[in-house]
């Protein structure tokens, strides 16, 4: 206990104790990775169940191939929604208007008017409805200092007015061979509206992991005095995320008139909670500063391949909601269970 | 490796032999015999032997990462532990949560508060168990008997209805005394309860713990201010990486260099670093006449680039405020912040820290860190964008960056992928001055950066602050601790109740004078009630 003890060993103590790094931490895999895979685990037992109740149609290479992709399909148009929404939640807030943006935005495109400008008429005016109504969201929450959930409940119901008094009501229907053709087209064997998604889902798994603007994000939706106190303009990023899930709704009412070769101010109905559920099954959570888009995307995919099952072996869509409101419950409970179980095991060791 | 494990058995021996011989009459209240707990990737108590008597104030020492919070934690039903056994009352005794431990006569005062900010006073104070009749929660008893144990504590002036999240953190602090103070405890465990007092507040504090010790209530106490240990403590455990290296030394006569070498295996010159002479470089920062009503009025003052000047004062004199408004975070209702003489845009922190401007804020956990992101990340947290391009972020170059930051700091783990969550207090205060050594700031504004830093980090952080200066940094200190203000500042001004009543060099300044300054006011008060 005297000074001939001075000199420190090169390892320190501190180091010495820990045995392992976070990069190794439960068997190599990040927490994110290891929600991940378990949420491709229920989309194996999902696949396993329709396999066993339609051997006829898993059984066949071809039509195995036709029903994963409208799978795919069906998550397109609701995966890029959810995209933008899993940006909002990790922000620290949430947007429950994003299924009245589709359907105004839808309804907007497909005026008489707008359709006249052609193609891309159609697809601006798309783009910057679903961006503007984002922006107005985002200038009520962070300039107008409004809650989010009031602003954008606020706005689902005003946007879904707004549509309704466009279209008259009435249904539209899109002349546009262009966009009606997107949602029968492949690339490369794919189709374009599962391109589409994979293009959204690529691009914003890169904006959050690898750009200021995703760091941004996790700051201001982490802690929201920290962000500010470190020189993050937390109000202007916190509008720019609305714009964000606003743009994402352009995007989707674009797919959705494509695949319905119309639009009408119902349509997208309770699309925000599918996204919301999506994200929060994905591992976002939902008071921010966390979350993960592959985990979004692979949300959306659970719940599109329940609606599948339910499909293809033509069961009541009432027992199917049951269904997907149980696998909410479900996926976080078992969320908690494991890492606490795994983090007992490691302690153990 | 062998020289370690060697030294703390006999050690442990030799306290607990110490110790019967002293004290022999009593019964321990507690003891805890080879208590082990385990988080992922780290051991942070490794087989820690402790021994309280009835009424004792037993002190806790250790570096940052020792374990103290994780052992009072598993005596308070937070964690379990994976081995060893806790003796309560005589009779073996495990908790299963915090509910069972205080049901047995533990309350816990923990290191970082654990407050509902929305929730008022009294709700806080008796957080899970209200005084209820019939499933109805008796709001008027309860304001009273919040009114008589905020009484106690010395603060009648705290109104029992107010949210908590309007308080300062002084404030805050006195509830969760409260809160402790409202169990009917046998033992009181304090984790670092002075770190966010003032010298008044701190004498304050002892009264109490004299208060309840003299009832026969045991005391745990944890702080890494010796001179506290001293006057409060009676016998000391010393840990050191999860194990005890000493055991039931007494208090008041252990040398300070046993103490230290304990606790961190060296020998530390406990000693601010030297002041070099230099002339101060050109003006930074002037401030003239700034004011915010209700906080403080009419403040100017300057820092010089390689100058450091502190500010001294109660908590509440309108120190951190001032701070908060120089940088941007608070809006002043009058006066000029320049810096460089140019003048800065009131109300924005981006365009104080664009001016080269950094602040290291008073409560870490709620103005400073991302306690789930990970080291790396909160240390670049005002930074990752100048290392970016085209928007892309520099992951590689940011943990380059964060680690040389941490070795500077001896952060412990040394590990900067980990969640900054997981660190001790200590090393989560780290994480909060670092972030502002990485370079390009030219002003940093320093809100008790030594707030929960141990002895030997402190004198490292002390020296890395002095560092700074001679790269033409400009530093304003605020600390609660007038030898750190006298020691590291070269300039000093004291303020009393949002003004600046007095300023000079420090070395025309000692302790008492300082104090003097600082409390004219309140003593004024006092004498007018
Ligand atoms: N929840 C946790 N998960 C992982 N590691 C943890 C956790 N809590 C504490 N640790 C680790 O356990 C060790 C002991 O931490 P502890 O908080 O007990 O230190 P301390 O002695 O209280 O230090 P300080 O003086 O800084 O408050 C540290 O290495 C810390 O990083
Ligand atoms: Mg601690």
């Amino acid at each position: 206990m005297s000074a001939t003890e001075a000199p420190a060993s090169p390892v320190s103590p501190a180091d010495e104790r820990t045995t392992t790094g976070p990069g190794r931490r439960w068997g190599g895999l990040s927490e994110t990775a290891l929600r991940n895979l378990a949420l491709v685990g229920v989309l194996v037992v999902l696949v396993i169940i329709g396999a066993v109740t339609r051997p006829d149609l898993y059984g066949d290479p071809v039509r195995v191939r036709d029903n994963v992709f409208t799978i795919l399909e069906q998550a397109s148009v609701i995966g890029v929604v959810t995209v933008g929404m899993t940006f909002v939640i990790i922000g620290g807030g949430i947007d429950l208007s994003v299924g009245a943006i589709v359907a105004l935005a839808g309804v907007w495109c497909t005026t008489v008017a707008t359709q006249s400008y052609g193609t891309f008429g159609m697809i601006f005016t798309a783009l910057t409805v679903g961006l503007c109504v984002g922006l107005v969201n985002g200038g009520l929450i962070s300039y107008g200092r409004l809650v989010p959930f009031i602003a954008t409940l606020a706005m689902m119901v005003a946007a879904r007015g707004l549509a309704a008094s466009i279209s008259g009501k009435q249904t539209q229907v899109s002349e546009n061979r262009t966009i009606n053709a997107i949602a029968s087209t492949d690339v490369l064997g794919i189709p374009l509206l599962v391109v589409i998604l994979a293009v959204v889902v690529a691009a914003g798994w890169v904006l959050l992991n690898r750009t200021t603007f995703g760091r941004r994000t996790v700051a201001v939706g982490g802690n929201r005095e920290a962000a500010r106190l470190a020189g993050i303009n937390v109000t202007r990023h916190t509008m720019l995320l609305y714009a964000l899930s606003g743009l994402c709704c352009g995007i989707a009412a674009i797919m959705l008139t494509s695949l319905s070769t119309s639009a009408q101010a119902g349509a997208a109905n309770l699309y925000e909670l599918d996204a919301i559920a999506a994200a929060i099954i994905g591992g976002t959570l939902l008071s921010g500063g966390r979350g993960s888009i592959i985990g979004s995307l692979l949300g959306v995919l659970v719940f599109s391949t329940i609606t599948n099952l339910f499909a293809i072996n033509n069961l009541a869509t009432e027992v199917q909601n049951m269904v997907k409101g149980g696998i909410i419950v479900a996926a976080v409970l078992v969320q908690q269970v494991r890492f606490k179980s795994l983090t007992t095991i490691f302690a153990r060791t | 490796m062998s020289a370690r494990s060697a030294r703390s058995v006999p050690g442990r021996g030799a306290g607990g032999r110490g110790a019967a011989a002293v004290a022999p009459a009593t019964e321990p209240v507690l003891r805890l015999q080879g208590v082990v707990k385990t988080f992922p990737g780290v051991r942070a108590l490794d087989g820690v032997e402790v021994e309280v008597l009835p009424g004792e104030v037993h002190c806790l020492l250790g570096q940052n990462g020792a374990g103290k919070s994780t052992l009072i934690k598993v005596l308070a039903g937070v964690h379990r532990p994976d081995a060893g056994t806790i003796t309560w009352r005589g009779a073996p005794a495990s908790f299963a949560d915090p509910q069972a431990a205080m049901r047995a006569g533990i309350a816990t005062i923990y290191q970082e508060l654990d407050l509902v900010e929305e929730m008022s006073v009294a709700e806080n104070i008796f957080l899970g168990h209200e005084d209820r009749r019939l499933g109805f929660v008796r709001r008027a008893q309860m304001a009273r008997r919040a009114r008589e144990i905020l009484a106690r504590l010395g603060h009648p002036e705290i109104p029992p209805h107010r949210p908590v999240r309007l308080l300062p953190a002084a404030g805050k602090q006195v509830v969760s005394m409260g809160r402790a103070l409202s169990h009917a405890a046998r033992l009181i465990i304090m984790d670092e309860p002075s770190a966010v007092l003032a010298h008044d507040e701190v004498a304050n504090l002892f009264r109490i713990i004299r208060e309840l010790t003299a009832q026969g209530i045991a005391v745990i106490y944890i702080s890494h201010r010796l001179e506290e240990i001293r006057e409060i403590g009676d016998r000391v455990t010393v840990l050191k990486d999860g194990r005890t290296t000493a055991a039931n030394l007494p208090a008041r006569t252990t040398p300070t260099k046993d103490l230290v070498s304990r606790m961190t295996g060296r020998t530390i010159e406990y000693v601010f670093p030297r002041r070099t002479a230099r002339e101060p470089g050109e003006e930074l920062l002037r401030v003239e006449h700034l004011s915010r009503p209700g906080e403080f009025a009419d403040v100017s003052l300057s820092v010089h680039s390689g100058e450091i000047v502190g500010i001294a004062g109660l908590v509440g004199s309108g120190r951190s405020e001032l701070l908060e408004t120089i940088f941007g975070a608070r809006r002043a209702a009058g006066g000029t912040v320049r810096v460089n003489g140019r003048a800065l845009r009131p109300g924005s922190v981006g365009a104080a820290v664009r001016a080269g401007l950094g602040m290291a804020p008073e409560e870490r956990k709620s103005q400073a860190l991302l306690l789930g992101e990970p080291i790396y990340r909160n240390v670049t947290l005002a930074a990752f964008g100048a290392y970016a391009t085209g928007g892309l972020t520099n992951a590689a170059r940011e943990r380059a960056e964060a680690e040389r930051v941490a070795g500077q700091l001896d952060l412990r783990p040394r590990d900067v992928r980990r969640p900054v969550g997981t660190l001790s207090g200590g090393n989560q205060q780290k994480v909060v001055v670092g972030r502002w050594l990485l370079g390009g700031t030219r002003l940093l504004l320093l809100d008790e950066p030594t707030r929960g830093v141990d002895v030997g980090a402190r004198a490292e952080l002390y020296e890395l602050i002095r560092e700074l200066t001679a790269r033409e940094v400009g530093v304003l200190l605020v600390s609660s601790e007038v030898p750190e203000v006298l020691g590291l500042a070269d300039r000093v001004l004291v303020m009393r109740e949002g003004r600046v009543v007095h300023e000079a060099p420090a070395d025309e300044l000692d302790e008492g004078t300082v104090l003097d300054l600082v409390m004219a006011g309140s003593l004024m008060e006092e004498a007018a009630v």
